[in-house]
């Protein structure tokens, strides 16, 4: 058993750091779409963050938590100058502008001298610890829902709803989008800072577009309207092309498929809470219309 | 205790209001009519800080709205609802109307992460205002149903609510009754005057003449973007300029 395990895990390990990494991504997207926000720029805010703790860890004696503080402090601060002018837009118009930015950095961090250019940085400490990532995700995951219970995540959900009726309720809509655009940002440069330091090597590709589409896709697929939803979503889609690993090429068909027939068929993702508590319902009416019977 | 100067308002080349002048008395109902597109929404969206006006004056309580953004408007005690429904769908009635006392909720980060005493007692007796809101309106038995299963004339009501939980001084109504049948009309005419008899100063906005004249204690007609008449029901009735307005001119025979 013990040895069983002991070779799972040295396969597997990247996988399972994966998901959790995964998990705080599409969490971080859903923080910005909780708040009516389709922002796509949470691939770009994980690269800065993974640039930040890996540039730290490489070139510096500071230590792992200085690296990962560095990496939810930087992004924190590039979404405040950048979220000022560009949270103005709703609607496509912002996944435009934040897909834009996405390749302002994905094209700066090829062009720098210090991120190693196309090459990236290679050679990274390897000092993520699987409980470094349970650890940042549940602490994520509990500090998420005390939000939602309060005012926060209230005028959250009001803006989501209607902007206007949000702010004559008295809620600064600028300054509540910004901090749901900064929180968004922290999250997933934590978990870029997570990811540099088990993958060895990153590179400015990483990054890009398809990366932001993904984080996107995971959020959506699992279902915005609760925290579990993104978190499954994660969890899934970065183990099903494991699962999938015997049909070979026909892999990422079989992926894509599956992507269309959830959208198509639970256009509100897996976790959809109203259909969940309706099944159940319709099970109890089932079952106690059998008694009288 | 609003006043409106020689307001003006155009978009691009249209006038839509032109030199206005009127002023809400404290307490009691005061009533803005006009035919439609006079301009009337045009008056609430300035209040409100939705738009600039073009020139003249607002001022509430001695406080010029000039340039005071729309959650800060609503700080200084006026509340507004909407002539095409703006409640929260997918909320229920109770997070509605919380979200209105959104500024009144003091507590800060640590107590929201920490689930201190502060935020646990801010957040209950927000719940309990809530209710008791809502039983003003007489909702309160659906408080926890989601705002979009209720009727039109309940969620306008709903509305009501979630506007008195900001604590507002002067209430602004947006056709409350537009679209409703004349039995709902007369409900909302009966929670109108109990919320002005509970203290509360409201504007509204009507055109439909019979039942502002039956509810307001001043009245304002609007005419293509002017005041033509301003006076109590009776006065307004007669006004030989509204009637022209509303009905029409008699040709001469």
């Amino acid at each position: 058993m013990a040895e069983w395990w002991e070779g799972f895990w040295l396969t597997y390990n990247t996988v399972v750091y994966g998901v959790g990494v995964n998990a705080l991504l599409a969490l971080s997207i859903y923080l910005t779409l909780s708040c009516g926000l389709l922002s796509m720029a949470n691939a770009a805010f994980m690269g800065i963050g993974a640039y930040a703790a890996a540039l730290i860890s490489m070139q510096t004696d500071l230590s792992f938590p200085v690296a990962l503080a560095a990496s939810a402090a930087l992004p924190a601060l590039v979404a405040m100058l950048i979220g000022i002018p560009t949270l103005r837009l709703s609607g496509v118009y912002l996944a435009m502008a934040t897909l834009g930015f996405g390749e302002v950095v994905r094209v700066s961090v090829i062009n720098l001298e210090f991120t190693g250019g196309p090459m990236g940085l290679n050679g990274i400490p390897p000092k993520t610890e699987f409980w470094h990532i349970v650890l940042i995700l549940a602490l994520t995951l509990y500090c998420l829902a005390r939000l939602r219970r309060s005012k926060i995540g209230r005028a959250f959900e009001a803006i989501k709803e209607d902007e206007i009726a949000a702010r004559l309720m008295g809620v600064n809509v600028a300054r509540y989008k910004l901090l749901a655009f900064v929180l968004g940002a922290i999250i997933a440069g934590l978990a870029g800072g997570l990811n540099a330091h088990y993958t060895f090597t990153i590179g400015p590709n990483n990054y890009g577009f398809d990366h932001a589409v993904d984080i996107l896709t995971m959020a959506v697929f699992g279902g915005t309207s609760t925290l579990i939803g993104p978190t499954l979503g994660a969890a899934i889609l970065t183990l099903l092309p494991e699962a999938l690993r015997d049909l070979n090429n026909y892999r990422l068909a079989v992926n894509g498929l599956i992507l269309i027939l959830v959208i198509l068929y639970l256009p509100q993702g897996l976790w959809d809470p109203r259909r969940i508590r309706a099944f159940w319902q319709k099970r109890r009416e089932q079952r106690t219309a059998g008694k009288v019977i | 205790m609003l006043q409106f100067d020689h307001v003006s308002k155009n978009f691009g080349g249209l006038q839509v209001l032109q030199d206005v002048s009127f002023s809400v008395p404290q307490g009691g109902i005061f009533g803005l009519i006009g035919p439609n597109g006079a301009g009337k929404t045009t008056v609430f969206n300035l209040i409100t800080g939705l738009i600039r006006k073009s020139g003249g004056a607002i001022t509430f309580n001695g406080n010029a709205l000039d340039g005071v953004a729309p959650h800060k408007i609503t700080r200084l005690g006026i509340a507004r609802t909407f002539q095409n429904i703006r409640v929260f769908k997918e909320m229920t009635l109770l997070q509605n109307v919380v979200v209105g006392m959104h500024d009144q909720l003091d507590y800060g980060v640590a107590g929201v992460l920490l689930n201190l005493a502060s935020f646990r007692q801010a957040e209950e007796r927000a719940r309990e205002r809530a209710l008791e809101l809502l039983s003003w309106v007489r909702l309160e038995h659906k408080a926890h149903a989601l705002a979009d299963s209720l009727s039109y004339g309940e969620q306008r009501k709903l509305e009501f609510a979630r506007a008195l939980a900001t604590n507002p001084k002067l209430l602004l109504l947006d056709e409350p009754v537009a679209g409703m049948n004349p039995s709902e009309k007369t409900e909302l005419m009966a929670e109108m005057i109990n919320i002005k008899q509970r203290g509360f100063s409201i504007f509204l906005i009507e055109h439909d003449m019979r039942f502002v004249m039956g509810l307001c204690d001043q009245i304002a007609v609007l005419n293509f973007g002017k005041i033509i008449a301003q006076g109590g029901p009776d006065e307004i009735k007669n006004n030989p300029e509204v009637i022209e307005a509303y009905l029409g001119k008699e040709e001469a025979a």
